[in-house]
């Protein structure tokens, strides 16, 4: 067995501070990855991928229809005007599909906006793959503007057969305070 | 030895500056009584606003400082630093040792806890109030919605979590390295085994508590989003890593309550423990799965079913090694010669009301069910059933068993007992009412609330003025057992006690075992 020190009180106290450090270390560097990763890959809390899809699809299923519901919500504070383009798309698996979420910013001032999404149910959350979205990006606009904002999915053909309806949200957040800073990840 | 000090230093630097395992244990014992006085000034507050429906004494926002301290207060200033204390008056005596491993560091474990708390007190009267976002702080609450108090509370946690972490390491070292020549791991006493795996677990999971308030101090203060959905982060990260420390913690109070009561019942059932082996084999499996059943607290926010699943069996695992526990203690009174002083009613009452405790916590494991449960004042009945009647009614007891050892005075008998009576009842006025306003529907946490929950929660506001008061006339007992007590001389001051403890004089002289005991290797654990 390795000691730290000859003295048997301090070798175990050396080895237990070890372990008490580790475990602080343990939360930063395995916890929260850990966390963000299984969500990612499981779709945990109907969380979508933050990378765009680029996977080739083969062919379209004609078979099936999938109607998907857009939901745009603000989050607490947030003064813009939030909505999708359509609120109902009916799509097949493995088409590519487009539509647009509507904002403008009714304050004078610029501000900067980023948009969380969230799948229900969960389990759709991992056959729900996007090509283009502006919640990967976050949305600036100037005062009182409005832009159109681009939304490209491709629903996967392997999703469950049971699913026929899947809700896209968005909440949308002000992030004009910390625009600037690398933080945003999706 | 010549001119060796052999008595305490006189006067106030005795306290501040000793690395006496007794004298730092009555400091912890002491500490604890105040900050249990203070909690419970908190829940006093509480139950009199609850007292009647409709707003009556305090503000909203007040009351919700209030539960949120009483919380805070009662688990790591009152429970958590008793229970210290109780371990380094006990452990070494225990084990034959002279001292802790680590006096000095001793010393500073103690001394950093009342600064902490007194920082946490103080946001009371701070601008924006003392935290008011519940003893378990989910983020966003305590990080976008907090008031700025919340750094205070964030450094007192941290103060506070680096005491538990040296106490420990220094009950770890103790146990290890200084038990007394032939004193195997298990022939140690149930109240070391059950420390020294508290201990581990304290090592294991305050660091993830630093972590979670870290965190929170970098959201609040330097622009991370851990808990931020806005910047990528996830607030339901917050749940996860407060109750992958949060559950363990629960275990670190309770086990060495397990062990206090493995002391008492054999003492006043004059027989030795029953199944001494699988009391240990459960405390470790206890300890184990409490590492891998968090998430039976936070089964509403929206798991996958496998998860529920998962969390659901592992949890009603935990059942089986606590049943072994409770079976055990059961056995070790059955056909004892039974006799029924303060300590021991207060450990028949803990296995009674504790039970009760388990079982409930049995039916909020199971996942569907939870749901409803979630949140009510079924989960309040059910961790004041396990924390009130486990961890303070086995404290109480351990303080009357051991009370004349530390101060050579018996303490008034009957004033033990109506005191256990007084608490016993006023404890069930308050707490059993609450399983039954909670199953129909009454949320923890509201200081108003519908009408028909009026009567039961009036008897829970009786009951609990009972109760607090019941505590007043602890202390008295306890000041004067030690003022004027009848003085004891034996140094087995219970007949059937058994241990190294009882071997040394009464009062328990300032040094024991300089000269380690010898142990009778024929002799079974103590």
């Amino acid at each position: 067995m390795f000691r730290v020190s000859r003295k048997p009180a301090i070798d175990t106290t050396a080895k237990l501070v070890v372990v008490a450090v580790g475990m602080f270390a343990f939360v930063f560097v395995v916890m929260v990855p850990l966390y963000n990763v299984l969500c990612d890959a499981l779709g945990i809390n109907g969380k979508t991928s933050g990378q765009a899809y680029t996977a080739a699809q083969s062919g379209v299923d004609e078979s099936r229809e999938i109607t998907i519901q857009f939901v745009a919500t603000n989050n607490e504070g947030m003064p813009w005007e939030f909505g999708p383009g359509d609120r109902i798309m009916k799509v097949h698996p493995g088409a590519a599909n487009t539509t647009i979420f509507h904002a403008r910013n009714p304050l004078p001032e610029a501000m900067v906006a980023q948009a969380i999404p969230s799948v229900s149910p969960s389990r759709a959350a991992e056959y729900f793959h996007k090509t283009e979205c502006f919640c990967f990006n976050q949305q600036p606009l100037d005062g009182e503007t409005s832009a159109e904002m681009p939304l490209q999915f491709i629903i996967d053909r392997d999703l469950p057969r049971d699913i026929r309806t899947i809700t896209l949200s968005y909440t949308l957040f002000d992030v004009t305070a910390m625009a600037g800073d690398a933080v945003a990840t999706r | 030895m010549g001119d060796h000090a052999h008595g305490p230093a006189k006067g106030l630097s005795r306290w501040l500056f000793t690395t006496n395992h007794k004298d730092i244990g009555t400091m912890y014992l002491w500490f604890s009584f105040a900050m249990f006085i203070l909690g419970g000034s908190f829940a006093m507050i509480i139950r009199a606003e609850l007292f009647q429906p409709g707003m009556q004494l305090v503000e909203p926002g007040f009351f919700n400082q209030m539960t949120t301290l009483h919380g805070l207060v009662m688990v790591f200033g009152a429970i958590m630093p008793s229970f210290v204390g109780l371990a380094n008056w006990m452990i070494p005596m225990m084990i034959g040792a002279p001292d802790m491993a680590l006096p000095r560091m001793n010393n500073w474990s103690f001394w950093i806890l009342p600064p902490a708390f007194l920082m946490l007190a103080s946001t009371l009267f701070m601008e924006g109030g003392a935290p008011g976002f519940g003893w378990t702080f989910y983020a966003p609450l305590s990080t976008t919605y907090a008031p700025p108090s919340v750094t205070f509370f964030i450094f007192a946690i941290h103060i506070l979590g680096l005491s538990s972490i040296m106490g420990s390491i220094n009950i770890i070292a103790t146990v290890m390295n200084m038990r007394a020549p032939g004193m195997s791991y298990m022939k140690m006493p149930l109240f070391v085994w059950t420390w020294l795996i508290t201990a581990f677990l304290l090592v294991a999971v305050m660091p993830v508590l630093a972590g979670a308030v870290t965190m929170m101090l970098m959201d609040i203060h330097f622009g991370t989003s851990f808990f931020s959905a806005a910047g990528g982060g996830d607030p339901v990260l917050f749940q996860h890593i407060f109750w992958f420390f949060g559950h363990p913690e629960v275990y670190i109070i309770i086990l060495p309550a397990f062990g206090v009561v493995s002391q008492i019942i054999p003492a006043f059932a004059r027989k030795p423990l029953f199944g001494y082996d699988s009391m240990v084999y459960a405390t470790a499996a206890i300890a184990f799965l409490s590492f891998i059943v968090w998430a039976h607290h936070m089964y509403t926010v929206g798991m996958p079913i496998a998860g529920e699943l998962f969390f659901m069996y592992a949890t009603m695992l935990i059942a089986v090694p606590t049943g072994v526990k409770v079976f055990n203690w059961v056995t070790t009174m059955w056909r004892g010669s039974l006799s029924f002083e303060t300590p021991m009613l207060f450990c028949i009452g803990f296995l009674i009301l504790f039970t009760i405790g388990g079982f409930t916590g049995l039916m909020l494991s199971i996942a569907p069910a939870d749901f409803q449960y979630h949140d009510s004042y079924f989960v309040v009945a059910h961790f004041h059933y396990v924390m009130v009647a486990g961890a303070v009614f086995s404290m109480s007891a351990a303080v009357y068993y051991w009370l004349p050892k530390w101060c050579g005075r018996m303490y008034n008998e009957t004033m033990g007992k109506t005191h256990f009576w007084i608490s016993f009842i006023g404890f069930n006025i308050t707490f059993f009412p609450q399983h039954f306003v909670g199953l129909a529907g009454m949320p923890r946490r509201i200081p108003d609330y519908a009408l028909q929950f009026a009567d039961f929660n009036m008897m829970s506001s009786i009951g609990a003025f009972i109760y607090g008061a019941s505590q007043i006339l602890f202390l008295y007992n306890v000041v004067a057992t030690i003022v004027s007590g009848k003085p004891v001389s034996d140094d087995k001051v219970w007949d059937g006690a058994e241990g190294l403890e009882w071997t040394v004089p009464t009062p328990a002289p300032y040094h024991t075992f300089e000269v380690p005991p010898k142990i009778d290797p024929a002799h079974a654990h103590t």
